[in-house]
């Protein structure tokens, strides 16, 4: 066991992981943050993307021990009042969800995204996306859902469609 | 998939580092951005029985450029080396190298000396290396070693690196003026490894190519050169016919594996069209930095 402090959505947060426990098992068993999801837990699906200082990384190919002294943001983070943000509530409105599985991968990949990508492109999107895997959507209703979330934060208008390139 | 139960240090310098590989030895892996052998440790396909963790040795990571070389700490992050702009200017061919790998998530851990001393032959970094002549440096309890990449990659994810030693620096040569570079891959999605790769390096001087340097990711179970067209391609002008020549000679001597996702001669054909693609860019390339 390794002692360990760090910061999670924003409190700061111990425990004593064992060294070979991944940051993901980490947050849902010992700290119940369970938003973040496990699907392969070998790297290849990025459902269990968060973002740790403020970079997207895969929380099952970094030690919780590794994550010690960082500032690591969940699902449950960008929330945290029960107010949508306006990615969240974007991919709301754009239907990016069917079983949801990847979505807490998918809304944080994206999240990281935009915050370096603010006027991000459809192209750009699919790009930033496409090391997270989804089963149901068939993709085209994620996309829409963060170009949606990018248009809004250029334009406040919540009306505004989503500019697809075909 | 849960790791496996393993020791764990982490040292805060190179020295400590080497000391833990010294007495831990074949016994021990060196655990940088974690992206590959973490997943090999959750799929049981590495035991090791002690994590030496280096993301705590800050000597590791950093870009400088010095002497027409390009110096870049083991631990350096592949999002970083993206992001230099000493990369961008000075080694092009890795610039655009980078972007290729694995997906954005991905580099945000993993390291450029992690994926060079994985030496997975489908890695965009081993081509790079390999097409440029980088240099590795080791660091063991005797001193340090600078070995070439000709000699560092053996095998499947096997490189020349001692047990004992632990790779602190790769240096890439600064591209003159006059040399182009490409970088081509065609995988099964954008971030996959490349069913094949090639890193091609052309120097124009007074209207002919003065140095061609063409490697190949996953032709084999190292990066390999391709020297038939590689010697071809010195001397001559630069044209579309010399191109297509040395694209049908690109896989001469290579005998390329076969797997799910192509056979031998699916890959020689995507071999011989990255060549003529990355001559064509490189050539291109090399005419705008005269």
């Amino acid at each position: 066991m390794v002692d360990i402090t760090l910061r999670v959505n924003g409190a700061t947060r111990t425990g004593s992981p064992e060294p070979r426990m991944t940051l993901a098992d980490f947050l849902r068993d010992d700290l119940n943050l369970t938003g973040t999801h496990l699907g392969c837990e070998h790297g290849v699906c990025g459902a269990c993307t968060v973002i740790v200082d403020g970079r997207a990384v895969r929380s099952c190919l970094m030690l919780a021990v590794q994550a010690a002294g960082s500032e690591v943001t969940t699902i449950e983070g960008l929330a945290p009042d029960g107010e949508l943000g306006t990615l969240q509530q974007a991919m709301w409105d754009a239907h990016s969800f069917q079983c949801g599985f990847c979505t807490p991968g998918m809304v944080m990949q994206a999240a990281a995204f935009l915050g370096g990508h603010p006027d991000a492109d459809e192209r750009q999107i699919r790009e930033a996306l496409s090391g997270n895997i989804c089963r149901c959507t068939g993709y085209q209703s994620i996309i829409d859902g963060v170009l949606l979330a990018a248009e809004r934060s250029a334009s406040p208008d919540p009306a505004a469609p989503p500019n697809r390139e075909h | 998939m849960k790791l496996p139960h393993v020791d764990y240090e982490a040292p805060e310098t190179v020295s400590e580092a080497v000391e833990l590989l010294a007495e831990h030895q074949d016994e021990a892996s060196v655990l940088a951005g974690g992206q590959s052998l973490i997943p090999l440790l959750a799929l049981r396909l590495a035991h090791p029985a002690v994590l030496i963790d280096i993301n705590g040795i800050d000597e590791l990571s950093g870009v400088a450029a010095a002497d027409g070389w390009v110096a870049i700490g083991a631990m350096t992050r592949e999002y970083v080396a993206e992001e230099s702009g000493t990369v961008t200017d000075t080694v092009p061919l890795l610039a655009a190298a980078l972007p290729l790998i694995g997906h954005e998530a991905i580099r945000s851990r993993g390291t450029i000396g992690g994926s060079l001393a994985h030496a997975d032959p489908a890695a965009e970094l081993p081509a790079v290396a390999r097409a440029l002549d980088a240099e590795f440096v080791v660091r063991g309890q005797l001193g340090e070693r600078v070995i070439p990449a000709a000699e560092w990659f053996e095998g499947y994810l096997t490189t020349s690196r001692r047990p004992d030693e632990l790779l602190v620096e790769v240096r890439f040569p600064a591209a003159g003026r006059g040399t182009g570079t490409s970088f081509q891959e065609v995988a099964r999605r954008h971030g996959d490894f490349a069913i094949v790769g090639l890193a091609a390096s052309l120097t124009l001087s007074e209207g002919a190519i003065s140095d061609a340097r063409l490697a190949f990711a996953g032709l084999s179970d190292v990066p390999v050169r391709a020297i038939g067209a590689e010697d071809l391609l010195v001397g001559e002008g630069p044209s579309p016919e010399l191109f297509d020549e040395a694209a049908r000679r690109a896989t001469d001597g290579i005998d390329p594996p076969a797997d799910l996702h192509g056979s031998s001669d699916y890959r020689r054909k995507v071999a011989a069209t990255l060549v003529r693609r990355g001559l064509r860019a490189a050539a291109d390339n090399a005419y705008e930095r005269q």
